[in-house]
């Protein structure tokens, strides 16, 4: 099989769809640190995004064949990773997350993870050979997935273990995930919420204020509770056209919680307005779309896994990041992917788009 | 190679087309909830962004001084800080408390009784918890700026009365604003803003309040200020000047000492208050920082009530001062001849009940019942007039009724008449009641400042004069009721023979050289004998003595009560007699001094009142 897959086949459109959010995205910063201690953020974020094009074009080139032939040897390598961050890991903000890798920067293995369960996934439906998943062939989609969730939420980082679960309930449903199936998940999704309820002791103090903040706001006027209402403010007093680049006060002086990163769509909603927002949650409809477009046309079925396993974790992003920016879902440290600061998560992105490019650069490839 | 299905091409189309659908369903529904912040809630959000950024500082408007007559400061302000517990952040909070009960001197038990009574209050409003920051609290608060980021220091302005007690229940004092009065003052004050509480502070408070100016600025997340949005300055209360005259009022102050009563002394002429005197009372520097409640409830309930301005507050039997207005009401209404005269045995009998006199007079004139006090005398009289008639004279001389001075909670006193009778006690007036009021006892009451304003308008003929303690004051009208010349005359001859007769109830103890004094003594008996078996002791009797100086149209006028004091003559009449000659010493020194043939004393009833005036003024 020889590779004649071509640069010129990466998908343009999307990449210009995010080259605009990304571009959105360092404006922002600027605006939310420029006149702060943290000036020269943006900078710093564009160097982020620079690595993660680098690495958007590598990773296109290894076929994504050979990728999920590695699958089994990446798992193990992704749940060794994280056993050794929970033993070994290099403690920030009373959370276990990262691995030293020399001065320069720390490893997020959690991030790898989710490129990791994307290929591994991928290849545990590709094997299946019928249109119809079978309830075996969930219980193991199950504890593939469940294994890294319980590895990263010990660590604990509920937000990035519940990313990897939509890659598993996507591929499911395109796998073919018998009605009956979706609707016993569904009913035990809903049976755990009371269940979770009463386990909310055996959580950590600031998961469990998480959740009481979520859902008495009010009484919190400076915890997570004082964070949902402060990106609130900040959404709300940009009315429809915005206060203007540099000039939402909820940002500029502060009351935006970490404005540079999670809530950095209340930062752009208060300076930009509706407007401004309705641009962005566009363009990330498009990204989705476009991405979607890409599974459709993938060439096979393996494929068409690895492009929506992407599209899964990237809409799942959005989505949970926008509802927690307007007080819809508690504050779980999901950021919005493309714009929010922070290298481990911009270069997840962009190595996840050069899945989706390694994709479609094969799709007429023989 | 590889086990799994590489070339597998069956794309489940309709299922991506799902996921596309749902996806742009999401998306719409984040639309419509930023929709709903963005648009429908927006007003609503832009007020909280308003108010997270805009900090509203005010700065506090200082209080308007107190002058004394002469422009002698009474009461006056001093700028101060008060260490303020923010509270936004109830953990925080509670870390710092011990250190701050600490570093402040403050008890835990203090601490958290403050706390507790502001829980209600909105979170985001501090609690004062020092009103008066010692230099060691300010430096305390200075030096721990970084760990303890729940205190603030706030600049006020507070109220210092530099003369203590003195003129305490007239000047009255300054408190937090009320919680009823902060809901009817229309927004105009905020919770912890000080207004006048009580006598001259609250009756000119507006003057003196001024207006808070305000400093808004623009804090970040941390409270730090990043820059000033716009500066209204305060504008300062207003001075006021009063009537008062310190020297005269430190003479009756010092008189006082360890006294219970009340003294006021005024200009017979104009009204104006010269001095005014009320014991027990307080400090109102006490008040000027928070009063403990504990205190504040004991200053409350003593019995000798000190908050009380005993001046305009204490309705009193007047007792013997009362027979002045007796002998107005019996020459003015003609009943009896002037000439009447009635034989005192030491006591009498009226309607089968026997009334005790002092002495024997033997036969007692009108002048003589005066100037001795003869009890039986004035029972006589009283009979003969009735109750309907002395309550229309007593009325018309301005007792029964607020004199109108500018103090809040003057009492009016009770002047008994039929009517009066029918209406409150539901029964016909006993006649023999009339015989105890003919002295002053009974159901007749007056205040010090009524009884001056009386004896002011027997001197001078008629005028009641308007007591006030403005000195610029304006729209002030004295109220008539005229005596004839004659009546004038003989009652201030009765009352000059009560200071300077050989037979007068002053035994001549209280003569001024060179002064026309005059008065009236008056010795009541305190009727409450709940309260005589409450304190397990016989109270004595309430010394009284209304002076005034000259003669005849009178310059200055003393009322002054010594409750327990028994006699008026040696209780009261030396202490006004005391302020009298301060009040010459002071027009007119070395006066007192002078041989007595510099003025020419005329006997009793034999000058025109004009030519004692003059003779008087010297």
């Amino acid at each position: 099989m020889k590779d004649r897959a071509r640069v010129q086949d990466f998908d343009w459109t999307l990449l210009a769809i995010v080259g605009a959010i990304s571009a959105l995205g360092v404006l922002e910063i600027y605006s939310s640190t420029h006149a702060s201690g943290m000036a020269g953020m943006h900078w710093k974020q564009l160097i982020w995004i620079s690595v993660g094009v680098a690495g958007m074009f590598l990773i296109s080139r290894i076929d994504y064949h050979t990728l999920l032939d590695l699958a089994p040897t990446l798992y193990t390598v992704g749940v060794v990773g994280l056993l050794f961050v929970l033993v070994l890991g290099y403690s920030r903000l009373g959370a276990k997350r990262w691995i030293r890798l020399g001065d320069v920067a720390n490893l997020q293995v959690s991030e790898l993870m989710k490129l990791i369960i994307i290929i591994v996934l991928a290849r545990y439906f590709s094997e299946v050979r019928t249109d119809r998943l079978t309830l075996r062939d969930l219980v193991k989609v199950a504890i593939l997935t469940i294994v890294p969730v319980a590895l990263i939420l010990k660590q604990p980082d509920l937000g990035t273990a519940m990313v990897l679960v939509p890659v598993a309930v996507v591929g499911a449903f395109l796998a073919g995930i018998e009605w009956k199936h979706m609707a016993v998940g569904v009913i035990l999704l809903g049976a755990l919420i009371p269940v979770g309820w009463h386990m909310r002791t055996h959580l950590k103090p600031y998961q469990q204020q998480r959740i009481e903040t979520f859902l008495h706001p009010e009484e919190d006027q400076r915890g997570a509770g004082y964070q949902i209402l402060q990106s609130e403010i900040a959404v709300g007093s940009g009315g429809f056209w915005g206060k203007g680049f540099g000039k939402g006060s909820q940002n500029q002086l502060g009351f935006v919680p970490v404005r540079y990163s999670d809530f950095i769509l209340a930062a752009l909603a208060e300076e930009q307005g509706f407007i401004g927002v309705c641009i962005v949650l566009l363009l990330y409809l498009g990204l989705i779309l476009r991405l979607v477009d890409n599974a459709q046309k993938a060439k096979d079925r393996a494929g068409m896994y690895v492009v929506a396993g992407v599209t899964a974790i990237l809409g799942f992003h959005v989505l949970v990041n926008a509802s927690m920016v307007i007080g819809y879902m508690p504050v779980t440290g999901i950021p919005l992917p493309l714009m929010s600061y922070g290298g481990s998560s911009t270069a997840f992105v962009f190595l996840a788009l050069g899945l989706v490019m390694n994709v479609r650069m094969r799709r007429f490839v023989n | 190679m590889a086990s799994w299905n590489v070339n597998d091409q069956r794309i489940p189309q309709d299922r991506l087309a799902l996921v596309s659908y749902l996806s742009v369903a999401f998306v719409v529904l984040l639309l419509v909830g930023f929709w709903k912040l963005q648009v429908v809630q927006s007003g609503h959000f832009t007020d909280l962004a308003e108010r997270n950024r805009v900090r509203s500082i005010p700065i506090i408007a200082q209080r308007g001084v107190m002058l004394d007559r002469e422009g002698r400061v009474l009461v006056d302000s001093y700028p101060s800080f008060s260490i303020l517990l923010l509270r936004d952040d109830p953990k925080s909070l509670e870390k710092s408390l011990p250190q701050i009960e600490e570093g402040l001197g403050i008890s835990k038990e203090d601490l958290h009784q403050q706390l507790e009574a502001a829980r209600a209050e909105p979170k985001f409003q501090p609690v004062v918890i020092k009103p008066a920051a010692s230099e060691a609290d300010i430096a305390f608060v200075e030096s721990h700026r970084a760990d303890l980021p729940v205190l603030e220091l706030m600049m006020v302005q507070r109220r210092r009365y530099p003369h203590g007690e003195m003129l305490a229940n007239t000047v009255g004092y300054v408190g937090e604003v009320s919680p009823q009065d902060l809901d009817q003052s229309d927004g105009h004050y905020r919770p912890g803003d000080i207004v006048g509480k009580a006598g001259l502070e609250r009756q000119y408070n507006d003057q003196l309040e001024g207006t808070d100016g305000l400093r808004r600025v623009v804090v970040n997340s941390v409270g730090k200020v990043m820059r000033t949005l716009d500066n209204v300055e305060a504008i300062p209360g207003k001075p006021i000047q009063l009537t008062i005259d310190l020297d005269l009022q430190s003479v009756a102050e010092t008189d006082f000492a360890n006294k219970e009563g009340a003294l006021i002394a005024m200009d017979a002429h104009t009204g104006e208050v010269l001095a005014m005197v009320s014991r027990p009372t307080f400090d109102p520097n006490d008040f000027a920082v928070r009063v403990p409640s504990k205190e504040w409830a004991s200053l409350n309930t003593d019995h000798e009530t000190p908050l009380l301005n005993r001046a305009i507050q204490a309705q009193l039997a007047p007792g013997s001062v009362f027979k002045v207005v007796m002998a107005a009401a019996m020459l003015e209404s003609k009943a009896l001849p002037a000439t009447y005269t009635a034989y005192c045995g030491g006591s009498a009998v009226f309607y089968g009940r026997t009334f005790h006199c002092d002495h024997v007079h033997g036969e007692v004139d009108l002048h003589k019942g005066i100037v001795a006090s003869c009890d039986v005398y004035f029972y006589n009289v009283g009979k003969l007039l009735g109750i309907d008639r002395i309550s229309h004279y007593a009325s018309g001389l301005g007792l029964g009724q607020r004199t109108g001075i500018d103090l809040p909670g003057e009492e009016a006193g009770l002047v008994p008449s039929e009517e009066w009778s029918e209406r409150v006690n539901h029964h016909k007036w006993y006649p023999g009641s009339t015989i105890s009021v003919s002295i002053g006892q009974g159901a007749v009451t007056a205040t010090p400042i009524q009884l001056a304003r009386m004896i002011a308008a027997v001197a001078n003929g008629g005028t009641l004069i308007p007591p006030h303690l403005l000195k610029n004051a304006t729209g002030l009208k004295s109220a008539s009721f005229p005596l004839s010349d004659d009546t004038v005359q003989q009652l201030t001859d009765g009352m000059w023979g009560v200071v300077n007769e050989p037979g007068g109830t002053t035994s001549g103890q209280v003569k001024l050289q060179n002064i026309d004094f005059s008065g009236k003594t008056g010795t009541a008996q305190t009727e409450s004998f709940e309260l005589q078996n409450k304190l397990g002791k016989k109270l004595k009797e309430n010394g009284w003595f209304v002076g005034f100086a000259p003669r005849r149209n009178p310059e200055i006028i003393v009322a002054a009560l010594v409750q327990a004091g028994g006699f008026g003559s040696t209780s009261a009449a030396p202490i006004v007699r005391d302020v009298v000659k301060a009040y010459y010493d002071k027009k007119n020194p070395g006066l007192l001094q002078q041989p007595s043939t510099a003025v020419n004393i005329p006997a009793p009833g034999a000058v025109h009142p004009a030519a004692a005036s003059v003779g008087a003024h010297n």
